[in-house]
Parts: structure tokens; C-alpha cells; sequence
């Protein structure tokens, strides 16, 4: 068995290959990684995240090219939001933050806003690391952190995050702020979009976590964050702490569970290679050697999802109509199998869900023609 | 989801075709709805772009923002909007007839009928999908606070006069889409999804076009291959072919086409702004007025496929016959309208921001009374609703294989016959519980003697309906031979204990109201608002 450097390096240079000769490799974003808690038993999907393929164009290439975009509209408004909540050094998010995370300590008055520039992720990152130390030593002030940039260790590479905001404590803790532009309506906002919000700021917090761990005393990372929003109807931000407590233990797993990415790439064939450039049958080729388990919330959050979902029809496959489908038809998993044992073709009386899915057949042929004779009536 | 609806949807896959999930319609349909479909613009939540609105299928009113940033723009909209909607839900105001109801008397205390006057029909909202159901709450909540220029004239941007009150008819709409069964607000994919199952997941059956693509799908052609098209097929400019049902919009269709017109129609708008004279000023609002038609061009292009699915899906829904408690449903929905309409009528406040929290107990207390109650309608309205309740063991049906009389032991006998019915259905049933059948329209109790060892046939004791006499009333007793459903559940649920009247509530609950809660305050205006 190689030494642990060695074997690293190798699965660095084996997803390298995976990605194709020249080809960048595209970052892993918390939005990404976040959405690999959604479905996290997808092979396909923790591969090529894992060597870091775009998978925008590589759908676009298998001919099943996903729909995510972002309206300008949206993203002016987001930047505007963004900007008016950080405005004149970060006052207002300060207050907000006093006023929901920690009302205990000092107002915030006179705040650093360390400078963070710096050359490339890795220089920023470092810088961030530095900044976030001088804050914590420098106890009884506030620190607004403006887009710090956090070194997160996936699957054996870096994946560089970087949050809207890290605000340090006067007691040295560290909360991570999110800035959305869906609107806090009458104190609640839409519970889908808090979610994912919450999703993204646990990798976050993760993030931070590492970072922290790495100062001489660990520094506390706190893990109610705080979620900037738009008031009502107006532009005006307002706030909400929100437990990622959650979310941060489910990411935390599913990162672990991340490392079979060197499974998954020892079991495909040598010359598999996922470019963009390659010839559409070699893609789908490529992709099918990897199993993936499609269900239709893919389509929210994948953007391969169109081309596995066509595969799926074609299979047959009953997730395809939603995963609690498959709950209620035992082993049976494909469309085929389950209307054939319906009928009576095929499968195994005693089998309880063979039993169960003739039942409703009958019960669902009887309701029917009770129908057509009311209709001839 | 049930199996039985499990085994339609894989039917449906199989044949490439949609399958009836139910054989009557479970919901009314007004001969004349009002239909809504409104677009928003991305990232402003609710900010409107426009919408078309009517309740006649061939002349839709087109209403554009043609800068959704623009708080008198969007006022306009919204006036607009209240002059199509507010005489509308005014016209069902005319027609009533007389009805009972129960009230507490004043003086005495005492629960007393009254009568009152109940609307004879009442308006329906028709929106393509749920998202628009949010957005009409979302509308009603951002216009029911609203201050005129009449009410308060200090008021920054006082908004147009009807405006307020739009806000609290579209609050009611929607507050009113969440009890179960109600019809007043529907959302077009939620109706057909009810009755159709597709061969594709619910969440797929969000998109209007691809489930009416499975349920009718064109000459010739199989549905998932024109949901498919209906869902993702773009033009060569890469625009869908079959724009979202809204209320959002496509990306790409507000960054190739949306954005560049809108910038064109501030631009002309500033020309004209900046104008010396009278001539130049003219041939400017002429540009300005071409740059807002093409936004309204824009805006019609998207909505109007949106608006032919609707009443398409319209038409489908109308060809099922009306299940038998669908109406006696819509009368709920009519006190409701009435309910609305005579607070509005009597000057009273619009609806709180939060709910107090005894119309909180209320609300929730009906939400759940509703449910029980539709569950139990729909299942007694249609076979195959029925089916899935024998399948899951909440009712058998079966042949009446004997009938032998016997009575109450009491000095004024009533009959109690037995009945033996044998059925194929495993009903999860003890003995002495109570299984309930439909005798002429009203709910039969009766309870289970005995059970014989294979489960398969039934001894129930019927308890009820059978008249005063000695002997039962003609055709109150099962015969020998005759088919029946018995369903383990209450046809008419009667939902949990009654809540005390609102002066009566304990302490521990908040205790009783106290004096008449001042009007809540508007939503301050700022410079930047999106609604």
C-alpha cells in the first residue's frame, strides 16, 4: 500500500485525467456542495463534482442541456440589496447582528473592516485566515469580514468558498451572514428559500470550522447565522438567526462520504474521460459507465438531470415518478415488472406487494367499469 | 400517494398516455370564472409585469408594467386590475336567497336561528399553477393596507382609490384556497392533477403545458414525448417555445428579450422627459409609445399560451360530471363570499397581518374539519376514490348474503337486523365497531357481531334510519342479493370539540378579546418598494 501522499496525489492526477487534458477545473461553489446532501447515494454526480467537470457543459454536449440561468433582473437586484446592507462600513448588518445573534455583548460602534485582497483564491484564503486571527485576538471589538474567502478540503482537493460575510464577536466567536434577496414578509419568509439558504451557510460554517481549528486556542464558530433580508416591500434589510445546526451535521456527513470518490474512479475503466470536447456517443458512454440514481428533485438542483432522466425512462425505471413510488412496490423497480406482476404475468402471489399491486388493479378495473355502465346509462 | 394512483401513473407511462385518477369532478366550475395569469418580474418577489385577466376566453385584458420599478406604473396595473376584478366579484352580489343561521342571541345568550341572506353564486378565481395562488396572497397582503388619497391625505403615494380594497377580496381569495375542497381560488394544475394521473412525478405536473400535454395530448402524437417538447423545445434564438406558466418568466427571455425592451422604454421615457418643444416632444411620445407596446407585446406573447392552456384545461375538467357533494362544497364557498362581503359592506378593517389567536384556533379547526369532510365526500362521490379506501381497508364492499330480523329488547321494540355480507376486501374491522352505508342519500349505521374465520364474510347489526316503528320502513333494510359499500369512516365528520364562542376563551388560551384591535397601520413607503 502506497503512503497516504502518494495515494492522494494519484487520485488528484487519476480525476485530472477523468476531466480531460486542458480542461480548468470548475470550483466547487457551497451551492454545489450543498446539493450533494440532496442526493447524496448519486455516484454519477459525487464523480464529477469530485474532478470538478462542468456540468453545465457537459449536458449541453450530451444534447440534454440543463436549464439553470439567472435573470439580469435578479442579479442586479441582488448586488443592489447586497451593497445597500454593507453600505457606510457595515453599520446596519452590524446592528442586525447585535440585535438577533448577540445583544449580550457591546454595541457595535466604530467596527474594523479588515482589507482582504490578495493574489488568487490561496492568497485570499490565507489573508482571510489572518484577518479572522488579529480579529479574534483583538477581543471586546466587531469585525465585519467582507466576502472572506474559506479553503474547504474536499475529497482530498480545496474547494474555495467564498461567504457574502464572516462577522467576529467582541468575544471572539464567528458567525457567518447570508445575504438573499427574497423578501422577509411579516417576519416569515418562503420555507423552501430558507432552506437552501441555510444549506449554503452550513458549508460555510463547515469552512470556517477548519479554519478555526487551525488557531493557536480554537476559535467558536457559531451555528445560528444570521439571514439578511429585504423587509416586506421595501429594500430595507431586516434579519433573522437561523440554527444551521442541522444542516451543518447532514453537509459534515455527506463531505465524508465524499472520499469514495476514490472508489467510484478505481471501479471505471481506464480511458474514461468526461471533456466536453469528445464526441457526444463517447460521452454518453463515458457518464453511463458511472450508475446514477435519478429522481425527479434532480431537476431542481443538477444540471445533468435532463440527460439521467431520459435514461431513466428509457430504462423504465419507476423513481422517475418520485421516490415515495418506490416505497410501495417492494422489490419491484421497473415499469415493465410492476404492471406485469399487476396483471398477473408475472412475480409471486406471495410476494405481499405482488399481492397488494393485484388488488388495486382489480379494485381499479372495478371502479372503472362501474363508470363506463353509468355511462351508457 | 395511494397504489391504486401508484398503478395510473405506470399505466400511464405505459400507454403514453394520461389516466383518470377520478370518474367525477370533485370540484365546481363556475360558468363563468374569472381566469388570472400574471407574470412577475425575477428578483423583485411579486413586483407584477403584467397579466391577462377576463372571464371571456377569446377577449383577455392585457395589463403591462412597462417598468416594474416604477411605483406609479405598477399602481396603474393594480387600478386596472381592480376595475376587471371588483365589478366581477361585485356582480355575484345581486342574486340571493334566503337561508338559517344559527347565532348567538345578544340578550339572551341563547343559539338561535336566524334568518339571513345567502348569495346565490359566487365569483371563482382561476390561476394556472399554485405558484400564482402565493402570488395572490402576496398581491392582497401588499394592497389591503394601502392608504388613498381620500382616507388619508397626508399619505406618500397615495394609492388609486380600489386598490385597497382589491387587496382584501384577493387576501380572502387566498386565504380561502387553503381549506380543503374549497373552490373559490383554484389553481389549474392542482384541479387536473386531481382528477388525471400523468406518467410523469407531481413535481413535473407543476408545469401546465407538459400535464395538459399528457392528458390531451396533439393528434398523433404520445404524451411524454410532447410534455417533453412542451417543457423544453427552444427556438433558435433559444427561447422556449412554450413559455412557463408564470408567475416567473424564463431567463433567457429576460435577458435577450425583456431587458433590452424595457431599457429601450426608459430611454424613450427619459427623451421625452428631456424635450424642448412641443414638435420634439410629440415625435418622442410617439418612440415612447412604441417602445411600450413592444413591451406589451413581449408581455402578451408569454401570457397568452399560458391563458388557451387554462381554458383548454377548462374544457377537459367540464366534460366530467359533477361529483354529488361538489355542490353542497361550493354553498360553503358562497357563505364565505357572503360572509366577506358583508364585513366589507359594514366598514370593517382588513384582514390583520397575523391572526389573533382565536381566529387562528378557527381557521385551523375548519382547515381540519375540511379535510376530514372532503376525504369522506370523495370517496362516497367516486368509485375509484372509494377503491383506494377498500384497498388501504377504511371500507368493503360486498353482496348482502342474508337478512334475518331481530329487535331491541326494550318494551317498545325497534328492529335491529342482521346482516350477512360477504366481500373480497380485508376491512381492518373489530368486532363492535361501526361501519356506515349510504341508505337513500343519508349515512346507515350499523356494527360488526361477527366475523366467520376467513374474513370474508361479515354479520353486521344495523343500528339506525329505520323509521319508529316496530317494523323497519320499506327499503330502510339491505335485501338478500343487493350490492353495498360500508366505509369504516363518518360520512359526515363531525371534526373535534366545539371552540367556546371568542368571549368565553380561557385564560390559558389568551382569554376573551379585548377591546377592538386598532386598524393596523400601512407598510411604511420607501423609495425602492416592489409592491
Amino acid at each position: 500500500m502506497p503512503p497516504p501522499r502518494t495515494r492522494e496525489k494519484a487520485l488528484r492526477h487519476r480525476l485530472a485525467e477523468l476531466r480531460g487534458p486542458e480542461v480548468q477545473a470548475k470550483a466547487l461553489d457551497a451551492r454545489a456542495l450543498a446539493a450533494l446532501a440532496a442526493n447524496p447515494g448519486c455516484r454519477r454526480r459525487a464523480i464529477l463534482d469530485g474532478a470538478g467537470v462542468d456540468k453545465a457543459r457537459l449536458a449541453s454536449a450530451l444534447g440534454a442541456p440543463s436549464v439553470f440561468g439567472q435573470s439580469q433582473f435578479a442579479f442586479v437586484r441582488g448586488n443592489a440589496f447586497e451593497a445597500k446592507v454593507k453600505a457606510d462600513g457595515g453599520t446596519e448588518l452590524l446592528r442586525l447582528a447585535h440585535e438577533k445573534l448577540d445583544r449580550s455583548a457591546e454595541p457595535p460602534a466604530g467596527a474594523s473592516v479588515p482589507d482582504l485582497t490578495a493574489q488568487g483564491p490561496e492568497g485570499r484564503a490565507a489573508r482571510t485566515a489572518l484577518a479572522l486571527r488579529e480579529a479574534t485576538g483583538a477581543s471586546g471589538t466587531w469585525t465585519l469580514l467582507d466576502h472572506p474567502m474559506l479553503a474547504l478540503d474536499v475529497a482530498g482537493s480545496p474547494a474555495f468558498l467564498e461567504p457574502d460575510a464572516v462577522i467576529v464577536h467582541p468575544d471572539g466567536s464567528w458567525s457567518v451572514v447570508e445575504i438573499k434577496s427574497f423578501p422577509m414578509l411579516d417576519g416569515s419568509a418562503d420555507p423552501a428559500k430558507v432552506g437552501a439558504a441555510a444549506r449554503q451557510a452550513a458549508v460555510y460554517v463547515l469552512a470556517l470550522e477548519e479554519v478555526a481549528a487551525r488557531l493557536g486556542p480554537p476559535a467558536r464558530v457559531r451555528h445560528r447565522i444570521l439571514l439578511v433580508c429585504p423587509k416586506d416591500f421595501s429594500n430595507l434589510p431586516t434579519a433573522s438567526a437561523v440554527d444551521v445546526r442541522k444542516q451543518r451535521a447532514v453537509t459534515a456527513r455527506q463531505l465524508t462520504r465524499l472520499t469514495r470518490i476514490q472508489e467510484i474512479a478505481d471501479a471505471l475503466p481506464e480511458d474514461v474521460c468526461f471533456s466536453p470536447e469528445l464526441p457526444a456517443e463517447q460521452l454518453a458512454a463515458a457518464v453511463e459507465s458511472v450508475p446514477a440514481t435519478y429522481a425527479p428533485e434532480c431537476l431542481s438542483s443538477c444540471e445533468l438531470a435532463f440527460h439521467c432522466r431520459e435514461r431513466s425512462r428509457e430504462a423504465g425505471a419507476v423513481t422517475c415518478l418520485g421516490r415515495p413510488v418506490r416505497a410501495e412496490l417492494g422489490g419491484l423497480s421497473t415499469v415493465g415488472e410492476v404492471l406485469a406482476a399487476a396483471r398477473g404475468e408475472a412475480g409471486d402471489p406471495e410476494d405481499p406487494a405482488v399481492a397488494a399491486l393485484r388488488r388495486a388493479a382489480a379494485l381499479r378495473a372495478e371502479a372503472l367499469a362501474a363508470r363506463e355502465v353509468a355511462g351508457c346509462r | 400517494m395511494s397504489l391504486i394512483t401508484t398503478l395510473a401513473r405506470l399505466e400511464a407511462v405505459s400507454r403514453d398516455r394520461a389516466q383518470p385518477a377520478a370518474t367525477v369532478r370533485h370540484r365546481h366550475l363556475s360558468d363563468r370564472p374569472l381566469v388570472f395569469v400574471p407574470l412577475t418580474t425575477a428578483g423583485e418577489a411579486g413586483a407584477p409585469l403584467g397579466a391577462l385577466v377576463g372571464t371571456d376566453r377569446d377577449a383577455p385584458r392585457l395589463l403591462v408594467v412597462p417598468q416594474p420599478r416604477d411605483r406609479d406604473l405598477r399602481f396603474a396595473f393594480l387600478a386596472e386590475l381592480a376595475d376587471v376584478v371588483l365589478p366581477y366579484v361585485d356582480s355575484y352580489g345581486e342574486a340571493v336567497e334566503a337561508a338559517e343561521r344559527t347565532e348567538t342571541d345578544p340578550e339572551t345568550g341563547k343559539r338561535v336561528k336566524v334568518e339571513v341572506e345567502l348569495c346565490a353564486d359566487a365569483p371563482q378565481l382561476i390561476v394556472p399553477s399554485r405558484a400564482g395562488v402565493e402570488l395572490v396572497r402576496l398581491l392582497g397582503r401588499s394592497m389591503r393596507f394601502r392608504r388613498t388619497a381620500e382616507e388619508d391625505p397626508q399619505a406618500p403615494f397615495p394609492a388609486p382609490p380600489r386598490v385597497p380594497l382589491l387587496g382584501r377580496w384577493l387576501t380572502h381569495f387566498g386565504e380561502r384556497a387553503r381549506v380543503p375542497g374549497s373552490s373559490l381560488l383554484l389553481a389549474m394544475t392542482d384541479v387536473l392533477s386531481r382528477h388525471w394521473a400523468t406518467g410523469q412525478s407531481s413535481l413535473e405536473d407543476q408545469h401546465l403545458g407538459a400535464l395538459l400535454a399528457w392528458i390531451d395530448p396533439p393528434e398523433g402524437r404520445g404524451g411524454a414525448e410532447a410534455a417533453r417538447e412542451r417543457e423544453l423545445a427552444r427556438d433558435a434564438d433559444g427561447q422556449l417555445l412554450y413559455p412557463p406558466a408564470g408567475p416567473a418568466t424564463d431567463p433567457a427571455f429576460d435577458n435577450k428579450l425583456l431587458a433590452p425592451a424595457i431599457e429601450a422604454y426608459d430611454r424613450a421615457r427619459s427623451a421625452l422627459a428631456a424635450a424642448e418643444d412641443g414638435v420634439e416632444a410629440d415625435a418622442r411620445l410617439g418612440e415612447l409609445t412604441a417602445a411600450e407596446r413592444r413591451v406589451r407585446d413581449l408581455v402578451e406573447s408569454r401570457t397568452l399560451p399560458t391563458w388557451r392552456a387554462v381554458w383548454q384545461g377548462l374544457d377537459l375538467l367540464r366534460e366530467l360530471p359533477e361529483g354529488a357533494h361538489v355542490a353542497e362544497r361550493w354553498t360553503r364557498d358562497r357563505w364565505s363570499y357572503t360572509g366577506h362581503r358583508e364585513r366589507v359592506l359594514a366598514g370593517e378593517p382588513p384582514q390583520p397581518r397575523r391572526d389573533d389567536p382565536v381566529t387562528a384556533a378557527t381557521k385551523l379547526a375548519t382547515r381540519e374539519r375540511e379535510q376530514a369532510r372532503l376525504e369522506a365526500q370523495e370517496a362516497l362521490d367516486d368509485p375509484l376514490v372509494m377503491a383506494a379506501r377498500r384497498l388501504s381497508g377504511e371500507a368493503f364492499a360486498g353482496e348482502v348474503t342474508d337478512v334475518v330480523m331481530t329487535w331491541t329488547e326494550s318494551r317498545r321494540p325497534s328492529p335491529r337486523p342482521l346482516v350477512t355480507v360477504r366481500t373480497d376486501d380485508r376491512p381492518h374491522l373489530a368486532e363492535g365497531a361501526r361501519v356506515y352505508r349510504s341508505s337513500n342519500g343519508k349515512p346507515q349505521t350499523a356494527e360488526l357481531v361477527a366475523r366467520e374465520e376467513d374474513g370474508g364474510v361479515l354479520v353486521l347489526r344495523v343500528l339506525d334510519r329505520m323509521g319508529r316503528g316496530r317494523e323497519p320502513e320499506p327499503g330502510s333494510v339491505p335485501e338478500k342479493g343487493e350490492r353495498l359499500c360500508f366505509t369504516l369512516f363518518e360520512h359526515e365528520p363531525r371534526g373535534g370539540a366545539k371552540l367556546p364562542d371568542p368571549e368565553e376563551t380561557p385564560w390559558t388560551h389568551g382569554g376573551p378579546p379585548g377591546e377592538e384591535p386598532a386598524a393596523e397601520p400601512a407598510d411604511p413607503v420607501t423609495e425602492e418598494d416592489i409592491l
